[in-house]
Parts: structure tokens; sequence; C-alpha cells
């Protein structure tokens, strides 16, 4: 077997995005969020990924940001490191290893130097007990510090990070579990436990979901399972404590959060319903209906300006205080099944799936962004559990991503099956894809499989479905024939059938010449062209689950696998047997770039990875246990950019990626380390020289600016800037309004700064020394000035300055001004 | 257990009347209930919340406030007139009339020397109290608009009123108001109609507690007469509010059914800068919650669905005990019924009325549990409409049937009935010392009518074919005023017991004609009596589930009640929330005793061993699975049967039949109006 190294199984782009609760910095102008491995930054204002923090090895668990410096974020993960980051500018600057997986992270402003993490008990690491320990960061400059000082703080909570929180002042934490409320106190060193009886006589539950806590009074808010929220007060004493109850949701509240300044407080659940209650006036509220989903956590940016809500379907939105949606991130939607296959739109290079009810989500792996969402049902999804509706259950692309097939269909119990076909061109101008064709029931039952033809050459484009009514239709795109002005639409070409078998899967050949079709035992292999049946397959002799041609070299070889744990290659030239082996293989894969397969095996509870080349008897690479449970949706995906990895086990990745779905829908892939060390560096070299958020946009104004500016300063006095504006702006900027002149006046003197001037050189540089001091000033304190006025600086630079002073203003601007800003 | 055949009779059409005022007395610990039909009704909240008094009401008389002074209580009603209750011969005492038209409130100053009544015609009059009656003493500043509630400061120097649309605050002493609180109206359709400060609360901090018919509960300063905040609980009326004796918590009763609590609660931790939180929302009645108690470890409400809520405050109480356990008191913890055990006659006791039921007959056989066919429908004889405006105090019909008494607190009526003809006719000539009684009972053989009256005496009136004639006046040698409330006579008409609320029982030897001896006083009272009929021993079952029995003979407790109480009653026996309200013995068995409540009939049978603390108490259910031969070895003395509910009387009659009256509380609550509509998610 081929070891494998250094290939790991890892999260990469269409991780959740909704585990844990998002976090919105001080300025409101990013959102931090737990995806996967790393810690997305988002800026709430383009709904822009701006940063990846990577260097977790575990999935994040928990994103906090530090207490006493606004500018960093603490992450904590299930790999037992907590890390400290400055997630405006993306580097990682610190590690405390804390030993244990870590489930939560929570902070107080006023437990200095102290962070509170959720493990399991320290005694044993998989035990389902967990416990809040104080961790006391120690004060080291090394980037990798090992944090010993561990206290157990409150022993068995709840592993969910809501269901805990500091309450006003950081006097005392608030944690729920089960039925059982505990409030422990610093001060006191004392933990009050408030039970609630299992349910009341009217059926309702009273398990504790979440828990939030006012920061300006001494109340706790709970969430339960029958949708009360409790408003726990005068909690200090053991037995004169009471609570009110607010009722509005009709099934658990999931999430809780109060507004910093207490008057309001948002609760969530599943009803996809924000609801804002006035505090202490809790008949007043107010709703934000329709956010698409149920609401799994409510986040509030620390000035109250806005909200951010996670949703189940991996979606957050930010919401102005206003009660207004003013931005969503959406990540990749998880349903609980993909019933289409997963696969690759060939223009945009995206991930195209179910997303939402009746939609194709088409997402890029890429940029891990969802592109757009295509609707196929075109019915409105009524929200109703038990009510069946048209899903989408099969697509398909052709080889150059100008058509796409869908399957829907709706199965109600009493009625018939319903089925549609629908085939869709890609519009170049509206860049989308158009319904060409609608064909409602193509096949009297269930379609099985479809398939385009590959071949690129070929004039026409052929479809072709196997469905369980025993046939299998070729569809055609052919011209209009009775009017005019309707393009071509899909008909039906050729109906085949074979011995009143059900055909289950089918398959082209990489030139189209060839078409296999698997009727239950037997293969079939038919000429396209004149539909005929060449040949058939039959050996040995059992149920066809899989079907796939080989690539490129590989052309000749159709490999199949049978419900019987067997691999079989057949050769076509020979119309025989290759080669075949046992195996149990869920799925087989080709890539069609190479010539590798892939063919994910169930194996004792597990799934093993081969991935090998049909003419090759060795396999290529393999892998061992990739995730629990069976897989059965897997992918290649094309690379932007080829790697150039020389080892032989990890060559097969170089042109493509494999991308699979587990059980519990989680996307993995793989990754070499040599690829992984590239990303992490090239995350850490971005220097971002202002605070401006990292989009793609600006970043390629930024490096045209930057440019320019070289290009200015090369060119020196050979270009007629004009020095005085500067000055003029300057001044004007500078002066505090009060001591400033009527803007009448400036104005004549700012417009004239804007003129050609005629004034001798000499003057201008007297000039511009004057102003190189009061620049340097301008540039320590204000920065975000910088960015706005680009201009003036130019111009300055322009002028005729010696070397040295060059130099030395290069020097000025390249200097980190960063931590000024912790002192805004 | 023992077999019967059971006539179950569900045609008595009890019908309790709303709860209208509720007043409690902190001192006493005794709550005063006021009904719409005029009937008063004392709880003893230190005994188990048992009914201790009822006194009847009278047509036109409701009291639609309630006031304690002390141990006398008083009552005024929109009949203009203030009445105080006579709580030893559960009589009204006298009334007042106080010349300003209806009467919404009434309260007393906290030093028990004035009273305040609130008056339709916009005055506040003030009574001074004096030993025996109260004087009226002048009026308050007269104001335009009725007065809805009134509460007087701690300190009794300042009045609040409420009226419509305003809040009031009186100086006591000079009669002027020296605020106006204007009360908003509620908004939208409502905005037209005036707003009504239904109830209202003065703390001894100034602060005023208001609820309107707007739905709201305002809190202000009382200093300033300013605003202080505003809970909307209801979209409909706050009808009562209550406080607690420190203070620090205020319930409100809405329309809506609920009943809300407000807590005086700090903000943050330490003692300064409190506020009024509305915390929790207890939700017990269907219809308005009109009347409110607070007492130090519950809430008491009551309205228009008729039942009375005790419920504890967790947070005063010890967890999972009897006191922490919500209590609904349906019916009166008295017999409404009286059984004719040899002719086979219902007499069922309405404030109104008295009905006259024959028991239906089945000759049928059939296994345990069988419903039996009926052979003769059960047929309402006699339906007697009582003369004067009281309301009927108690009845009794005699054991052959031929006798029936009903007493009302001015006037005793008797009749005899002739089973055969179905006629009634009056007694006329009736003993002059027979004019009213608190409670009726006939001899077994019927010879002898029992009627106790005031100052725990009983009447012995002989009875012939067609009259009456007066024997006897049996006085306890104590000097004890309660009412008898319990009276009980021996099969073999030996024996008299008589039963108090100073819990006296007190046993007459009827063949002398003299007080035979006084049981042992127990510090709770008797809720039912009986005297087995060959052993002559005294049952007695008390309002805390205690059961003794007394030989009269020997004059003291029998063996099997000191096994009895030495060994200690099983918890869940202690833990029933309906007192007994009757004792019977098994001809058949003397070893039996069949007892009931609400919830339960219960035989116990003396010779088997009680139930240890650990065994299940409801174990026939169990028994009926096991094999015959281990039945024996798990049996205990209590034998319990739940099969029927809601029971207001179960009697055996002499033919070993037994009639259990079923009131079930669904058809009390589905006689009910409507309440106000609300509402229902998902609707």
């Amino acid at each position: 077997m081929v070891g494998h190294g250094d290939i790991r199984v890892v999260h990469r782009g269409g991780s959740k995005i909704n585990s844990r609760q998002p976090v919105i910095t001080q300025d409101s102008r990013f959102l931090l969020c737990a995806s996967g491995e790393c810690v997305k930054v988002f800026s709430t204002s383009t709904e822009e990924c701006v940063h990846d923090l990577r260097g977790h090895t575990d999935a994040v668990t928990g994103v906090l940001l530090n207490p006493s410096n606004h500018l960093q974020a603490y992450s904590c993960s299930a790999d037992g490191t907590v890390r400290l980051w400055d997630f405006t500018e993306g580097i990682h600057i610190k590690t405390y290893v804390i030993g244990y997986p870590v489930y939560c992270i929570y902070a107080s402003a006023h437990h200095e130097g102290v962070i509170f993490v959720v493990t399991p008990m320290l005694n044993d690491k998989r035990s389902e007990v967990f416990q809040l320990v104080a961790v006391h960061l120690p004060q080291s400059g090394d980037q990798l510090v090992e944090a010993l000082e561990l206290s157990a703080v409150v022993s068995d909570v709840s592993s969910n990070p809501a269901a805990m929180g500091f309450g006003k002042g950081g006097e005392f934490i608030a944690s729920a579990k089960g039925l059982h409320l505990e409030v422990f106190f610093f001060k006191k060193q004392k933990t009050y436990r408030f039970p609630l009886k299992e349910d009341n006589k009217k059926g309702g539950k009273n398990t504790f979901m979440c828990v939030a806590c006012h920061q300006k009074e001494d109340c706790i808010a709970t969430g339960h399972e029958d949708g009360k929220i409790r408003l726990w007060r005068n909690f200090s004493h053991k037995k004169e404590y009471t609570y009110s109850t607010l009722h509005w949701h009709h099934s658990a509240v999931s999430s809780l959060c109060f507004t910093p300044e207490g008057t309001n407080l948002l609760s969530g659940g599943l009803e996809s319903v924000l609801v804002q209650w006035r505090y202490n006036q809790e008949s007043q509220r107010d709703f934000l209906p329709r956010l698409g989903s149920a609401i799994t956590h409510i986040a509030v940016s620390p000035d109250g300006a806005l909200f951010c809500t996670s949703h189940s379907d991996n979606k957050i939105t930010i919401i102005q205080s206003s009660v207004k949606v003013s931005a969503v991130i959406q990540g990749l939607v998880k349903g609980e099944s993909v019933r289409t296959d997963l696969m690759v739109d060939p223009r945009s290079k995206s991930l195209v799936l179910n997303g939402k009810p009746g939609q194709l989500q088409f997402y890029s792996l890429q940029r891990d962004k969802l592109l757009y969402n295509l609707d196929i049902v075109q019915q409105e999804y009524i929200h109703e559990s038990g009510l069946e509706q048209f899903e989408v259950v099969k697509a398909a692309f052709d080889a150059s991503g100008s058509w796409m097939a869908t399957v829907e269909e709706r199965n109600e119990k009493a009625a018939e099956l319903e089925l549609n076909l629908k085939l869709w061109a890609f519009d170049e101008q509206t860049q989308s894809f158009v319904l060409n064709t609608t064909i409602s029931t193509p096949h009297e039952a269930r379609i099985t499989d479809m398939c385009f033809c590959h071949a690129a050459d070929s004039q026409t484009t052929m479809l072709v479905s196997t469905s369980k009514d025993g046939h299998f239709k070729a569809w055609q795109l052919s011209a209009a024939a009775h009017t005019e002005d309707e393009g071509p639409s899909w008909s039906c070409d050729f109906v085949g059938a074979y011995h009143s078998l059900v055909p289950e899967r089918c398959c082209f050949s990489a030139d189209g010449s060839l078409l296999a079709v698997s009727f239950q035992e037997v293969v079939t292999v038919w000429g396209p062209a004149s539909w005929e049946l060449l040949t058939t397959l039959s050996q040995p002799p059992q149920a066809i689950r899989d079907l796939c041609f080989g690539r490129l070299s590989c052309s000749k070889y159709l490999l199949g696998t049978t419900a019987s744990k067997l691999l079989c290659c057949w050769n076509l030239l020979t119309c025989s047997l290759e080669w075949s082996t046992a195996m149990d293989v869920s799925l087989l894969l080709a890539d069609p770039l190479t010539e590798n397969m892939a063919a994910f095996c169930f194996h004792a509870g597990g799934t093993d990875l081969f991935v090998f080349q049909p003419s090759e008897p060795r396999p290529l690479f393999s892998h061992k246990a990739v995730c629990l449970g069976k897989v059965t949706r897997a992918i290649f995906s094309p690379r932007e950019e080829m790697l150039e990895s020389c080892e032989e086990s990890s060559q097969w990745l170089n042109r493509s990626q494999l991308h699979f779905l587990t059980q519990y829908m989680d996307l993995m892939t793989f990754t070499t380390e040599a690829e992984e060390e590239r990303l992490l560096a090239s995350s850490r070299q971005l220097v971002v020289d202002d605070s401006v958020a990292m989009t793609p946009f600006y970043l390629l104004l930024g490096k045209h600016r930057r440019q320019e500016t070289e290009d200015a300063v090369s060119s020196s006095l050979s270009s007629d800037t004009v020095p005085q504006s500067s000055a003029a702006i300057k001044q004007l900027l500078q002066t505090p309004a009060h001591v400033m002149p009527s803007t009448s006046y400036l104005c004549s003197m700012f417009v004239q700064s804007l003129l050609i001037s005629v004034t001798d050189t000499r003057e201008e540089n007297k000039h511009a020394e004057e102003k190189m001091d009061s620049e340097r000033e301008e540039e320590d304190s204000e920065e975000e000035m910088e960015p706005s006025d680009p201009r003036p600086q130019q111009a300055s630079d322009a002028c005729s300055l010696t070397k040295a002073q060059l130099r030395e203003l290069r020097r000025v601007r390249n200097q980190d001004h960063s931590w000024s800003a912790g002192f805004l | 257990m023992a077999e019967f055949k059971v006539h179950r009779v569900r045609f008595f059409d009890y019908m309790p009347t709303a709860i209208r005022a509720m007043a409690f007395n902190h001192r006493t610990e005794r709550l005063a209930v006021a009904r719409a039909d005029g009937a008063l009704e004392i709880f003893n909240f230190a005994d188990n919340y048992f009914q201790e008094k009822v006194i009847p009401g009278q047509d036109g008389r409701a009291a639609e406030a309630l006031c304690w002074l002390g141990q006398r209580l008083f009552s005024a009603g929109l009949n203009g007139e203030i009445t105080e209750y006579d709580l030893e011969n559960l009589r009204p005492r006298y009334t007042v009339e106080a010349y300003g038209g209806p009467i919404w409130s009434i309260s007393s100053n906290s030093q028990g020397t004035l009273l305040a009544v609130g008056c339709e015609d916009g005055t506040v009059k003030i009574f001074e109290i004096l030993e025996e009656r109260i004087q009226f003493q002048r009026n308050l500043d007269r104001q335009k608009g009725r007065i809805i509630s009134l509460c007087w400061h701690p300190s009794g120097t300042l009045i609040a009123a409420g009226m419509m649309d305003m809040i009031k605050i009186f100086d006591a002493e000079s009669g002027r108001a020296t605020h106006r609180l204007l009360v908003e109206r509620g908004v939208g359709a409502s905005k037209s109609r005036e707003v009504v400060v239904w109830s209202i609360v003065f703390l001894s901090d100034h602060t005023i507690i208001s609820g309107d018919s707007a739905g709201k509960v305002q809190v202000w300063d009382g200093l300033t007469g300013t605003l202080v905040r505003t809970h909307l609980v209801t979209k409909w009326d706050v009808l009562a509010l209550s406080s607690s004796q420190d203070e620090s918590s205020v319930v409100a009763g809405t329309s809506e059914g609920t009943v809300v609590q407000f807590q005086f609660l700090s903000s943050n931790v330490g003692p300064q800068d409190k506020e009024w939180v509305r915390t929790r929302t207890f939700k017990n009645h269907s219809h308005d919650v009109r009347a409110l108690a607070h007492t130090d470890t519950a809430v008491v409400s009551g309205g228009m669905d008729t039942q009375l809520v005790v419920r504890p405050l967790l947070d005063k109480v010890e967890k999972n005990t009897q006191e922490s356990a919500m209590r609904k008191i349906a019916f009166p913890h008295r017999s409404l019924v009286c059984c004719a055990k040899k002719a086979g006659l219902l007499l069922f006791q309405f404030p109104d009325h008295l009905e006259l039921w024959r028991l239906g007959e089945s000759n049928g056989h059939g296994s345990p549990g069988d419903s039996l066919p009926v052979k003769r429908k059960p047929e309402k004889l006699i339906q007697l409409k009582r003369k004067g405006e009281d309301h009927i105090s108690c009845s009794a019909v005699s054991p052959c049937g031929g006798w029936l008494a009903y007493s009302t607190v001015s006037s005793f009526r008797l009749y005899r009935l002739q089973n055969n003809t179905i006629s009634v006719t009056k007694v006329s000539r009736l003993p002059k010392d027979l004019r009213s009684a608190q409670q009726l009972c006939f001899s077994s053989d019927s010879t002898k009518l029992f009627a106790s009256s005031c100052r725990s005496s009983v009447l012995v009136v002989d009875l012939n074919q067609s009259d009456c004639k007066y024997l006897h006046t049996l006085r306890p040698k104590s000097g004890s005023s309660q009412p008898v409330h319990l009276l009980c006579v021996s099969e073999d008409g030996k024996w008299l017991a008589t039963a108090n609320t100073d819990c006296l029982i007190h046993v007459f030897n009827l063949d002398k004609l003299k007080l035979h001896c006084t049981v042992p006083v127990y510090s709770s009272c008797p809720t039912a009596i009986a005297i087995h009929p060959t052993n002559s021993n005294l049952v007695v079952v008390h309002a805390d589930q205690q059961i003794f029995e007394y030989s009269l003979v020997q004059k003291e407790y029998t063996e099997w009640s000191r096994k009895l109480q030495k060994r200690g009653l099983h918890p869940l026996w202690m833990e029933r929330d309906t007192p007994i309200t009757h004792i019977a013995f098994n001809p058949k068995n003397p070893a039996h005793i069949i007892l009931h409540d609400t919830f339960m009939f219960c035989i116990i049978d003396q010779n088997l061993p009680l139930p240890e603390a650990k065994t299940p108490l409801y174990n026939q259910m169990t028994l009926r699975s096991l094999p015959e031969s281990e039945r024996i070895m798990h049996s205990h003395a209590f034998k319990i049967c739940k099969h029927f509910q809601h029971l207001l009387c179960v009697r055996l009659l002499e033919d070993h039949s037994l009639v259990v009256v079923e009131r079930p509380l669904l058809d009390i609550q589905s006689q009910l109006p409507a309440p106000v509509r609300q509402k229902k998610f998902a609707t």
C-alpha cells in the first residue's frame, strides 16, 4: 500500500459558518465567525470575506473579542489551543496551549488576564461531562505559550456556548444545563442552583436552551424548550429568587441576547423570526419575520448598532438596530441530504448541488462563496412539515456548460409520481441559465440516471436518461418545426430497452462514441450515432451499481461496481473483463482531467479512499478511514492553478481536487502539506497598509494606486502637479472648525489651489518642506485621512525632494500605524 | 374491599356562585369570601383551609367589598348598606344605610378606629367604629363620579380613592383632596370609554398602585402625584389588587383569569434603588379574577369561575411540602345532600329551594364494574321553594322519609311527607324556641329532631304522627359561643354528638338528656363525626386529616386509635387536600368505616394492619391483579376507591347499596357564562 504521508483530510470551503455565535467588532465593521478550522472575518457592509485566520488544526469552537484590546480576538478550538489574532491584519499573535479540547470560550472585561473555557472534565478527555475552567494567561512574549494555571470554576456545565453568560460587571456567571440554572458569584465564591420542574401540566418542556445576562442590571434571561423566556431576578438569594415569563415562541428558544444598554432583549428560534422585547415593557415587541430559516445564534455589536443572526441554512444575516436586514452572508446551504450529485459547473467551476428547497446552488469553492441560487422548481415553497413538494433530484451539465438538465419530482403518497425534466440553456447575456424546455413526465417511473454526451466537438448535444420504467431515452436538441419565433427545443430522439430489464446507470465514453447502460446484471454498450447495440458485458453476472468510462489514455476501459462488492474493469477493445477486485465500492468517480479514478470503499463503519488508474494494477494513493459512515457524494473539481508536486502519492491532486460529503453533510477535501504551507504563508504575507477592508476590489485598486505613486515619484519634476493645492487642503483639514473662516471664503482659495500654478520652483521647495513636517504629523494622528485624499500626497511627493527626504518619507509611510488605532 | 351496588347520582345540579370579594385577616388567619348570592364563607387558613362557617345569603344583599376589623367583619354592597356579621350565630348582626347610593368599596384604617366607604354619589363616608355598632362621622369632599376603590395609607392620615379616569388622594383629617392623578384611557376604540380604577393599594412609602379597566397596573408616587411606571398586563380589565403585609409584593387579578405578581426588587445587588418589577403570572382561573388576597405564603384568588384557588409562593414556602401544593376549593366542606336511608330518598339543598328525589331501582345482577340496567328511573318527587328573603342554611329529611325540615337564619319549617301520594303538609304548630337552626338532624327511628341553635345548644324535638313537641335543650357545660357545625345521632338513639368550630366535641346521653362527656380537644377542627352502631365508638376526622376513635363507654381513645396515632397516618393520606365530609359504618361488617372526601371514598378495615409509610396507599388496582392467596399479604386497612370523582355525598342505604352523588367540575364549568375573548395560539 502506498503511504499517504502528508495528505490530510480537511475542511476547506463550504464549511459551516453557523456553528457558533458570530462576533461583531467594536466598530461594527467586521464580523468574525468560526468556520471549520479557520476564523473568517467578513466585512459587515460588503458581505465580503476579508481574512481567513488559519492556524487551528481542528474545528474552531469559539470566537471572542479580547476584552482588553478590541482589535484582537481569541479563538478556541477542539485541538486544545486558544489563539490570539489581530483580525484587522489577519495576523496570528499568540497561541496558548490548554491541552484539552476546548468547546466554548468566555471572557469578561472585569477579569483581567483570565479567560474562561469549557473543557471536558480534566481527568479524561473523552468524557461527556464538561466544566468551566478559568485560564490565567501567562504574560510572556513567546508566540507559543503553555497555559498551566487552570482552575475549575463550575463543574458539570453544558457544552453549548449559548448556555452560559457573564452577568453585570463580571460579578457572576450564569450557566444552565438540563433543568438547572446555576449562578456562580465570583466575589462570594458561591454557587446558587435554581431547579425547574421537568414539565408542567400543560405539557410545556422546561429544559433550558440558552442564557443571556443583562449587562446593567441583575437579570438573567433564559430560553426554554417550550418557547418560554424566563427573566430571573433576585437570584442572589437562595430562596427568594423570582422570575417572570415571556411567551411568544411556539418552539424552543435557541438564542437570546440583550443589547449592550439593556433596553432590548432579542430572541429567536425555529420560527425564523427575530423578536425584540422591550426590557421592562415586555408586552411591547418588535418582530423581524421571514428571515428564511431557523435562527441558531444572535449577536449584537458592542455599540448596539448592528445585530446579526445565524441561521440553520448556513447563513448569517446582519440587521440594523432599526430591525432592517442590511446584509446576508450565505455559506454553503446544507439540507439533511443532497439528492442531486455533486457537480461542477464547467463555466464557473463552481460546485452545484441542492440548496434551498427547489433550488440549485452554485458555490465557488475557490473563493468559498455562494455565487447564486437557481430556482428550478419555480413554485412557492410552503413551510409546513409533512407536505410533499417538488424537489430537484437530478441535475447534469454538458461538457461546455452551455446546457443543464434537471429532474424534479413530487411523490405524494396518494397520487402518482409527478416528474419534470427541464433543460436549461446558458444565456451569455444574463450569465445564467434560462429555461429552454420542460418535459413533463419524461418517463413513467423515477429517473435513475442521466448524463450528457461529453464529446466536445460533436455538433448536437445529447442527453440520455434512464428510468425504472425499463427504458432509457435519448433527448436531442432540434429546431422548432412549426413556428419560427421559437428557438430550438429538446425532444426525444430514441427510446431503448433491453429484455425489459430496468436500466440503472448510464455513461458516455469520453469521445461520445459509446454509451454504456447497465441493465441490472448486464452492461449494454450502444453506438449513439446509429443506436445499435454494439455489445453486452455480463461478466461477472451481478447487479451493476456504478458505471464509469476511463478517461484520456484509459478510455478503452469501462469500470463498474457491483452490488456484491466487486470492482470490475472491462476492456472494450477485447470486450472482456480485464481485471476485477473485491471491494465494497460505494462511489466510483473519474477525474475528467486525468486518467485517475477514485473509489470510496465502505469498510468497517468507515470509508477508505483508493485512487487508481484503470491501466495500472497498483493504486496511486490510498487513505484509510477518511471519515465515518458511507460516502455517497463526491466530485473532482479542477484547480485554478496547477500544483507542482512531484511526490508520487500526491501527484493525483495536482490538477484537480477531490471533495466529498460525509454522512453529517460536511464537505471535506484532501490537501497536501505543501499546499497548506503555501496557503498559510500567503495569509501571513498580506500586509494591509491601511485599515481599509481588504476586499479584492481594494487589492485591485490599491495596486493600481501604488503604481501610480511610484510613477509619479519617478517622473518627479517633469509632471506639472500642484504643490499649493495640498497646502490649502491641509490647512483646511487641520485647522479646527471653530477658528476657521467661513466656507465661502475658503472656497475660492480651494478652487484656486486646483489651478495650475506658475510660481517658481524655489518657493515650491520651501512650501514642500513645510508640508512634509505637517504631513508627518498628520500621518501619525489621523491615519484614516490617508486613503481619502491620496492626491495631495502624490502631489507633495512629486515636488523636488532630495533623495534623503524621499527615503525618509518612504520610511514614514511604511511604518505600521495600526497600534495607534488602539487609542481610538 | 367489600362489594356494593352503587347508585351513581349525577342529577344534583349544584351550582356554586361566583366569588365577589375577599378579605384576609392576617392575625387570625381567617379568610372571608363573599359570593354573588350574598353568602359569606369563612376559611381557616391555619387549619388546612377548612371552611369553618357559612353565613347564608339573602335576596338583594350581595357584598361588593369586605373588611375585617379585628375579629369583626363588615361588608358593603350595591344595596347601599353596610353590614356587620355575627360570626357566632352565622347571621348579619345589623345593617346601616350609608345614604350615598350603591357602595363600591369599604376600607378600614390600620388603627381600626375608622371605616371608609366609597359611594356611587362620589362621597367617601367615614364611619366611627364603636363597641357594638358603627356611627357615621363625616363625608370627605364630594367628587364628581363614583368612588370605585379605596385604600387607607397605613399611617391613617391619607386615603387614596380610585374613580372614573382618575385617582384622588384625600387628607383624612381635613377631608380635602390633595392630589388628583389622571389615569390614561385605553388605546383605540376604548379611547372614548372612561377608564375605571377597579382597585388601588396605598403603601407606607406613599407609593400608590392602581389597577384599571384599560388593563394597566400603574405605580404612582403618592407624595408628588406622579406616575412612576406603567405595566400593561392585559387587554381587558385589572379587577383586583392585593399587597403582601411586608409590602414587597403585589398581585393583580385580571379578566383573563390570570394573576400577575409584581415584586419590589432591587435591580442591582444591594438594598438601594428598588423598583416594582412584574414577575410571575399564574393562570388558574378560566374567568374574571374578582377577588384576591395576599397571605404571607400564598396568593388566594377567586372569581367568576366560583373556585377558590390558594397558590403558594414557592419562594416563601418549603419545596415539596403540603404547604407548597396548590389548592383549589370548589365544593363546600359540608354536605348539601341528605339521604333517607330507609326510604331511598335524596334531599338536595339549594340556596332557594329543596329537591327531593327517589332513587332508581334495578334488579339486574352483574360482575363488579358492570353498569346495571335501570328498572325504574330516579324521579324528582318534590321541589320546595323557600319562603322569605333569606337563603336556606340547613335542611334534613328523616330516615323513614316522613319528615322534612329546613331552616333559614330567620325561620324554621317542618313538613310532613306522604310518600305514597307525594303530598307535603306543613307542620304549623312549632315549638317557640325553634326559630332558627344551624344544623338539623333526625334520629334513626325518625321520632326525634335535633336542631342546633345559638351557643352550641341543641334543641330536641319529639315528633309524633302529625305534630311535634319541644322536649329539651341540651347545653354543653363549657361556655363556648361558637356554632355547632356537625350533629350526629347514634343508630340506637342513645347518643348525640355535636362538634363546633372551637374544635369541641360534646356527647350527650339522650336517655338521660344530659351531657355524657367531652372528647379531648384536638387542635384541628372536626370535619366529620359518627357513632358506631354496635360498639358506640365515636369516630372523628379532623381538618388536618387525622382520625380518632373514642370509646363513649370507656370515655377514652380506643386501642385502634392509639395504634393509629402511634404509627402515624400514611403521608399520601395526609397530602389529600379535601376534608373527609362524612363517615358511615357497614352494618354487615362492624370493622368497616366508610369515609369520603371530594376525590375518593375509603373503607377502613380495622382488622387489617395499618399501612407503612413506604407501602403504596392506593393499592386496589395492584391487589386486583394479584392471585387470591397473595392479596392478604399486601392489603392494608385503607381501601381507597378513586373511581368516583367530585363526590358530594356517599351514603349507605338500608339495603346495602351505596349512593354516590357526583358533580363533575366540567358540568359546573359548562354552565358558567362565556369568558372574555382571548387570542389563542394557532386559532
